[in-house]
Formats: C-alpha cells, structure tokens, sequence
C-alpha cells in the first residue's frame, strides 16, 4: 500500500491552487481592470451648455434637442422599410444607401443612420421605434439661436478634434468644444462641467441598473449662462445699415468700456450652422474670399485710420507741449513739407487754421506742421518718434487690447527701429514720415481700437478694456474689466480736441451726422488704399470711416464706423454712425429718410470692379 | 462511548457548510435584480435535491456496511443498465445523451455510477482471493473502472469517464505494480510535449535517449538492454505518431482548441478561449476580499457562462475574493483529507477502498473544476462537488457521503 501518496498529491494540488488563487487576484491587477471594461459601462452625464443674453436681457443662444437616428446593423431585423422612410421622408433608394454605408463602416459598431432629425420627426419616429429592432435615438444637445446678426460675436461650437483632445485631457471624443467667438472665450463657463455615472451592464451589452447604486458616480457641475454688453436691437440695426456694403462698426459704452455693437458686413445667420446642412455651409462660407463671411471687420479688419487719426496728433502735441490750441498755420490748399513735396489739403488757399479749425476742417498742412513739431522737437527724430509712439501705445494702439474675444489683430504704430531699419544713419526726419500726420502712412488700426480712442477721449483721458461680457451668472466679470486704464495725455488737453471735434458735425467735414437735440463730437476721414491686381498695385476708391462719441457731456456710446470703399467720410460712415447715436440715445430715428438711403444703398458695383478685369476709375 | 459521540459529525458539518456555500453563490449567479423569479426557480430545485440528500443520508445510517458489501454487485449491475438504458430512454441535452427525464426533474445516471464502481471496486478488492499484484485481479479492478467509463464516454460524457478512470488512483495506492503509473507518467509526459513541440522533435528526443541509455549501461547483457530500449523507442514513437494522428484526425476543432489555448498556442477570448478569460477575469477582479454578495460585476452581467453549475467558482473568486476562495478551498482540502484518514483507519480492505474512492473522486473533480476555471486545465464539464448547481451530483455526493458517515460509524463497533 502507498499510504502517503495520496496525502502528497493532495498537498500538492493545494499549494498550487494557493499559488495560482494567489497571483491571479492579489499580484495581477489586470484582471480588476478588466472586469469594469467587461461589465461596467462608464457614461458622461453633460450639463446642459449655459444660455447667452443681450445687455437687455434678450436670449441670444439657448441650446436644443436634435436627434440622430442610430443604427446597429447585426441587429437589425426585418421591418417595415417603407414606414420608416415615410416617416423620415426618404426614398427607399435613399435609405438603402445609407444603411449600406453603415454596414460598410461596422456590423456590430452603432452608426449615425439619419443625422440631425427634429423634434417633430422625433416625436412621431419615438412612438416606433419598438418596430424597428437594431436602431434607436440618440439625443444630442446642439445650439439654437434667436437672432440673425452677431454671428461674429456669438462664434459657434463644433465637436474636437484630436488636437483639442490633445492639449486639454478633459475633452473626449464626440464632445463640443466652443470653437469660435464668445463659446470660445467663455468655454469653460458656458460647458459646465460634466459628471459621470456607472452603470451595470450583461454580456449582451444591455444596461442592467446602476453600478453600485450611484455611488461612484459623480454629479455635472451646471453651465452658467452669459448676459452680453451687446445691444442686439442695435446689431441688428448697425448690420441692416451696413447691407450690401463692406465695413464693420464697433460701438463702445465709454463709462464702462462695454461693447454695445460690434458689426462686421457681409454677415451670415448664426442659424447657418446648425442642423444637416452645417459642413456644407460651412464650406460656402469660408471658401468665399471675396466677401470673407468669417472675417470679422470689426475686430480683425486693419485699415490706415485716415483724419480721426489728427486727433491723436492734437492730443500728442498739446501734450508734449509743441503747440498751443490757439497757435495757427495757414494752409495753401496744401503746403510743401519738403523740396519739391507738397501735400494738398481741401482747404480754400490762405486759410489760416487754429486746432480748432484745423479739425473740423480736416486741414492737412495744420497737422503735418503739428506733426513735423512733434517728431522733430528736440531736433532728434528718434526720439520724437519713441515718444509720439509711447503716447499712442497708452491709447491701446499697436496692441491686441486684451478683450474677451478670441479673434483680433494688433494694428501698427511704427517706432524709431522702424524707420531706422527704412533710412539708416538717422537720416529721416518729421517730414520723412509726414503720412503719419494725417493716420496715412505705415499706421494701422482696427475699428475697436479706433472706437475705444474715441471712448478715451469722450472720458478725457482713460479708458476700460473694451469687452463683450457684461455679467456672468453669479459672477463678476473679470476684475480687468472693471479698471480704469489711464491714457499718458492730461485731462485738460480734451477740451479743446474735443470742441474740434463737436464743431465737425456742427460745421465741418459731418454736418450730416448731427443729431437734433443731441451734442455729437466726430471725426470724419477718407482713406486711400490699394490693392494688387494681377500683381499691379492699384489704387482703389478711398474707404468712407468716421468716429464719434455723444453726448458731449456725459456721454454714452462711442464708435467707429468704416465703410470699405465708399469714398468720403461723410458719404456713408458719418451718416450711418449717426443714424446709430440717434436710434440708441433717443430710442427711434426721425430721419427716415437718411435711413432709407443707408439701408438700400449698395457699393456691389464698386466691389464689383476689382474682379471685372477691366480698366476702371476710381473716386466718382 | 456513546452511540451518537461515534458519529463523525463533523464531516457531515463540512458538508452542510459546503452545501450552504454552493446554495448562496448559486443564488447570486443566477440573481437578476429585475426579475428574480428564475433565481428562485433555481434555488427551489437545489433545496429541494439539498433536502432529498439530506433525508438519503439519514436513510443509509440505519444500514449496515455488510448491506453494501454484499449488495454492490447488484448495484453495480443496476448503475450499469441505467447507462445502457440511456440509449433507449435518454434524453439529449446539449449534445450528450445523458439525462432521465423524470417529470420536471432529469436525473444522470453517470453521477450515481461513481458510488457504484466504488463499491464494486471496494468488494472486488475486499475478496479474500483479490491481490491486486496479480494480473488476474488487476485487470478485473480495469474491466469494473473501465465499462461504466466507456459507456459514458459514448454518450458523449468525456468529463464524466475522467472522472471514472481516477479510480486508477485507488489501485495504485492499493499497490497496483508501478509499471503501470511510470507508464501513465511517461504516456502524459509525451502526449503533452507531442501538442507542445511536435511529433517529430518528440521522436528524435526518444530515439536520443534510448542510446544514451544503452550507453550508460554495462557491456554485459547488452543484447538484452538494446533489445529493451528498441522496443520502448517503438512503442514511444508509436504512441507519439498516435497522439499526434488523434489530435489531428479523430479530435474536433474544439478539442484542439481546448488544449491550444491552455498551451499558450492560441489567444482567441471572443471564440473558444472566452470561458477561460471570462472565468479568470471574474476570480482576478474578486481581488483580496472580493465585491461583496451580489456585487459581482461579472456575475451580475452573466459574462461566464454555465456559472451557477461547472463555473460556480467564478462567483465566489468574484465576490468573496482571495479570502473566500481559499476558504472554499481549504474546505475541500479537509474534507478530502479527513476521508483519507478515515480510510486507513479502517480495518476492511472493502471500507477501506470505499472511502479511498470516494476521496479520490472528490480530489478528482475538485483538481479538474478548479483547475479548469483558474486556467491550468483545459475544458472539461465536470460540476464542483457540492457547491454547483445539480441535483444529481448533489445527491450522488450525498449517498457517497452517507456510505462514508455509516462506514466511518461502524468502525468504531
């Protein structure tokens, strides 16, 4: 007999249960894992994305229900196809094609069958959908919004991409992500943030109840919504008055540096890009590089200022001293500021300027001598220039301005390295760069640059950081908002810029844009620009642009308006920034008339010339 | 000494723990929190196969051992027409004609004829003229092992014939000549290198042995010893050819796959490797102290198949973790051990091996299940005793169990 054979083999078989029991649930930590990839099925809960408002408390954006029909091909089993093409209004051939190209891309992977269907579709489909194994909804949570304008303010959402994915780990596959404008800049108040919860599920992938009773799960942090400084009656006027011309307006709350209008023409309805046409959309509007939908003009758009640009150098010379406001210069419909240079001016011959004149006649010959007084002061143009420029930089000039929206370009303002890189050996003076006099020039400014100027001058002397948002649910705006920045000019140096500035309307270059009842201070200005066509520089008709602020006192609302080609300042951004200050300040517009003639006037023939291949005239 | 303080109480305790382990895990892995009424249906049946066992085993104390001695031909002969009649009155249940039908309940024949051969085993043994030494004897102790595990074979039980032929270790610790478990040893060595490695490199390694074996041995007798070594090169080479010819020809795909996957071959955890991965992620995930009753994800979520029967250890790997499984495990261990030491107590050669064989069937299907769902042994359909849901190898174990307790009882007269 083998007594102790059976013992052994026993021992044996234990020590190695042990050892195998062992590794596989104390050492290995594959197996934990696993087990929750296998039978745990972990799902994001999102918080519904924030609403925006207007400064009125007008919806802006809200978000909407869409629903995509989904399929699972393996599962699908026979049904009635003509009664769910009925439904969704499809042809059978159509249907077909699609299902096909959901069993192309997986048998057993769900795939979009019908995108974006609407809650209408939905409510009849849902009472269904019991006949229709292997597909069901799935609800999606995509922007709806209530006005056609500000779309260049508003932005849009679109799913991320790999890159987004990439720099910021709390973004997934098939989540949306603010993609452009305010839904960019505000992204991580707007979203929310989303929560998840574990759900128990068998081996058929069926949700069975949830895993541990919830709790492991992790509640959604709500979205907040968003009240803009926008003004959406006023967009929506501005872009009305803009129709059928190129340009962008930029409207700013002076005591609060609050955007009240920010237009950019040709515009688009925000509406676009939602729903089952959103690529193709898309796609018009970015291929159009003429018209350039997705350009935003008013902050993107850099234009040479042209003559609201004299107030800046009027502020500057008071300011460095180089001038009094009584001190004259008399023009000659222009002046030579150099051998055999002359500059021409509007001005009738022997006109004899004092600042106040020479701004609300726009006299060049006055702000060149003022110019030239400036740069060449301690006869060291280097200097005067570093100078003039660190006066204008205090402006914002040369700077993105730090405002709440992704989109935005620097301008320029040159400098002394500038202009020594151009003529080396300090050979240059005042009258080298005289263009600068009259915002000509290497000078380049956007229109909310130009604006928020405008309202650091109807402050006399500081500005707020101009900005979109004017209240975050619960929140405060960004502490930045809400300080003062000071400009480097004294506060008594505005009077007297602003008195020119009243007397453009009253009696110069805008009498167009006076508003009765109300004291408005402006700046008209015709810039000359050229273009390259067929590698030709041309000189194309100058841009209309003007600024103003009112009322003179206290006031409430300064702008910037710039019309692309449309000749003289007065011709079509005086009027229309008047059109503006009157509908905002007094509520209604009287001058109907001039209204009419904004709204339905069109420089499509203008643009048109550019891409005619023709000879063409300008100016007329 | 009192009548009742000669009982072995405790073993009949390990067997109500047992049994109350195996009813909680069943419960649990076919617990559906929506619609629990399928659970309950289950459970009705194993309580009331739990308490027929129970009732059985008071039964068979009130018979003396000299009952079963004198009896077990019979019941041997009674247990091998009840497989035969499968062919006849057998009902088809996943392949294998197996199961009696008998109104609700199905019984399977094959469970009961484990108590059977091990009481013909234990007489055959117990005569006065068996010596298991002598050919005669042996071969008849492979003829009883051997009809009931062809038959079931046939059914198609391979599982259940296994388990038969582990009888074989009774013999060999009764002191069956040990050629016969060195062959046993070497056949298995080869049948798996041959999987392993390959039939030829097998042969080569066969062929080097046996001269390296004649080359170690003396000059004297040579004749003989190359003889030797000729004869079991052919004999090895033959039954390697074979191995490899069965694997190939008379094997179906699952079979192979079976043994691929345990060989580390094939790694397919959709297809025929997914019981094995989905039994070993659920016991890996139990961790050290497990998910708790009713916790288990993998149980929950039905990933592993057959769970409330062959795989029921998944459920307790899963939800009473590295703790509760050992318990379970060293439960066995005792149970087992306590049995064999029973068996040497006693004084008959007819007790003795009865026990020895109902240690040795307990041992065998507890290595194979266990093994089978930790991954060491490929897949074979064999129930864990006591725990898995069955009423027919619960009651089987429970009139092996009551023999035993009654045998146990009366070697203290």
């Amino acid at each position: 007999m083998r007594t102790r054979f059976f013992p052994i083999l026993i021992g044996f078989f234990g020590i190695v249960m042990f050892a195998r029991l062992f590794s596989l649930q104390i050492l290995s930590d594959e197996y934990g894992d696993l087990s929750l990839k296998n039978s745990v099925l972990k799902q994001n809960v999102y918080p519904e994305r924030g609403y925006v408002y207007d400064r009125n408390g007008k919806l802006l954006v809200s978000s909407q229900p869409m629903y995509d029909l989904m399929v699972v091909p393996k599962d699908l089993m026979s049904f009635d196809t003509l009664d769910l093409c009925k439904m969704l209004r499809l042809t059978k051939q159509e249907f077909n094609d699609k299902l096909a190209k959901a069993k192309r891309y997986s048998l057993r992977a769900p795939s979009v069958l019908l995108g974006q269907i609407s809650k209408q579709d939905y409510a009849t489909l849902q009472e269904k959908m019991w006949k229709f194994p292997g597909m069901y909804i799935q609800r999606k949570s995509v922007r709806a919004y209530h006005t056609d304008v500000a779309s260049n303010i508003l932005g849009y959402i679109s799913e991320v991409n790999y890159f987004d994915m990439e720099t910021n780990p709390y973004y997934q596959q098939g989540e949306l992500i603010g993609r452009q404008g305010i839904e960019k800049t505000y992204e991580k108040i707007l979203r929310g943030k989303k929560g998840v919860s574990y759900l128990q599920r068998d081996k058929f992938n069926r949700i069975i109840g949830s895993y541990k009773d919830g709790q492991l799960d992790t509640l959604p942090i709500p979205a907040q919504d968003i009240t803009l400084s926008i003004d959406i009656d006023l967009q929506e006027y501005g872009t009305k008055l803009l129709a059928n011309k190129r340009g962008g307006i930029l409207a700013i709350e002076p005591s609060s540096g609050e955007i009240l209008m920010s237009v950019s023409t040709p515009t688009y309805a925000p509406n676009l890009l939602v729903g089952r046409d959103r690529s193709a959309n898309f796609r018009i509007l970015k291929q159009d590089t003429l018209n350039r939908f997705l350009f935003d003009r008013s902050l993107q758009g850099q234009y040479p200022p042209g003559s609201p640009f004299k107030v800046l150098n009027a502020l500057v010379a008071l300011e460095e001293e180089v001038i009094q406001p009584n001190a004259t210069f008399t023009c000659y419909s222009g002046h030579f500021y150099a051998r055999n240079q002359f500059m021409a001016c509007k001005c009738t011959s022997g006109s004899i300027n004092n600042l106040n004149r020479g701004i609300y006649n726009s006299c060049n010959t006055y702000f060149s001598n003022v110019y030239r007084r400036i740069i060449d002061k301690d006869n060291n143009a280097s200097d005067g220039i570093n100078t003039w420029h660190s006066h204008l930089s205090s402006f914002g000039l040369g700077n993105f301005l730090g405002y709440d929206h992704p989109v935005g370009q620097s301008g320029y303002v040159p400098n002394a390295n500038f202009y020594n890189l151009w003529y080396p050996n300090q050979r240059w003076r005042g009258a080298t760069t005289v263009s600068n006099a009259i915002g000509q020039g290497e000078i380049l400014m956007t229109p909310i640059q130009l604006a928020n100027v405008v309202a650091a001058i109807a402050n006399r002397g500081f500005f707020y950081t101009p900005h979109f948002v004017k209240g975050i649910q619960g929140d405060f705006i960004a502490a930045e908002y809400r300080t003062k920045r000071f400009t480097s000019i004294s506060k008594e140096h505005f009077d007297p810029v602003i008195e020119g500035m009243a007397n453009v309307v009253k009696k110069g270059t805008a009498r167009i844009a006076s508003v009765r009842g109300i004291e408005v201070c402006g700046k008209t200005g015709t810039i000359e620009n050229f273009t390259k066509i067929n590698g030709v520089r041309t000189q194309l008709t100058d841009h209309s642009i003007f600024v103003a602020f009112a009322p003179k006192e206290n006031p409430k609302i300064a702008l910037a308006v710039i019309v692309e080609n449309g000749y003289w300042g007065g011709r079509w951004a005086a009027p229309i920034a008047s059109l503006i200050i009157e509908k905002y300040l007094t509520g209604n517009v009287e001058r109907s008339w001039l209204e009419k003639r904004m709204m339905e006037g069109s420089l499509a023939e203008e643009y048109a010339k550019v891409t005619s291949n023709k000879p063409f005239s300008i100016n007329e | 000494m009192n009548k009742l303080a000669r009982f072995d109480w405790f073993t009949l305790l390990l067997y109500l723990v047992m049994v109350g382990v195996g009813l909680i895990n069943i419960y649990s892995s076919v617990y559906n929190a929506e619609d629990n009424s399928i659970a309950l249906s289950f459970m009705q049946k194993q309580l009331i196969s739990f308490g027929l066992g129970v009732v059985l085993i008071f039964f068979i104390q009130f018979f003396d051992t000299r009952f079963f001695e004198r009896y077990a031909s019979i019941i041997y002969l009674v247990s091998i027409g009840s497989l035969l009649g499968l062919w006849l009155f057998g009902t088809e249940v996943s392949g294998a004609q197996s199961w009696y039908n008998i109104g609700s309940f199905s019984l399977q024949p094959s469970e009961f004829s484990k108590v059977a051969v091990a009481l013909a085993l234990a007489k055959h043994l117990g005569d006065f003229n068996t010596q298991i030494e002598r050919t005669k004897d042996y071969i008849g102790a492979f003829v009883i092992m051997g009809i009931p595990a062809i038959l079931t074979l046939l059914q198609p039980d391979p599982g259940t014939a296994l388990v038969l032929l582990g009888f074989f270790l009774v013999l060999h610790i009764e002191g069956l000549p040990s050629f016969f478990f060195t062959m046993l040893i070497s056949l298995f060595v080869l049948f798996i290198s041959t999987l392993w490695i390959g039939m030829y490199w097998v042969m080569v390694a066969i062929v080097l042995l046996a001269i390296l074996y004649v080359a170690l041995q003396s000059k004297r007798k040579r004749k003989k010893i190359v003889f030797l070594a000729l004869l079991a090169t052919i004999l090895f080479s033959g039954f390697t050819y074979s191995v490899s010819y069965i694997f190939e020809h008379v094997f179906e795909q699952r079979h192979r796959d079976r043994f691929n996957i345990l060989l580390g071959k094939e790694v397919d955890t959709q297809g025929v490797g997914y019981n094995i991965n989905q039994s070993q992620i659920a016991i890996g995930s139990g961790r050290f102290s497990g998910k708790g009753f009713l916790e288990g994800t993998q149980t929950k979520g039905g990933f592993v198949p057959e769970q409330q029967t062959d795989y029921i250890f998944t459920t307790i790997g899963e939800e009473w973790g590295f703790i509760g499984s050992s318990f379970v495990l060293v439960l066995f261990l005792i149970l087992i051990l306590r049995i064999v030491r029973v068996a040497y107590k006693q004084k008959t050669t007819f007790a003795r091996v009865f026990c020895l064989g109902f240690a040795c069937i307990l041992f065998i299907h507890v290595a194979i299940n266990l093994g089978m769902v930790v991954g060491l042994v490929p897949t074979i359909g064999i129930p864990l005793p006591l725990m898995s849901y069955g009423g027919s190898s619960l009651l089987a174990f429970s009139i092996f169990l009551g023999i035993y307790l009654r045998i146990a009882y009366q070697r203290m007269d």
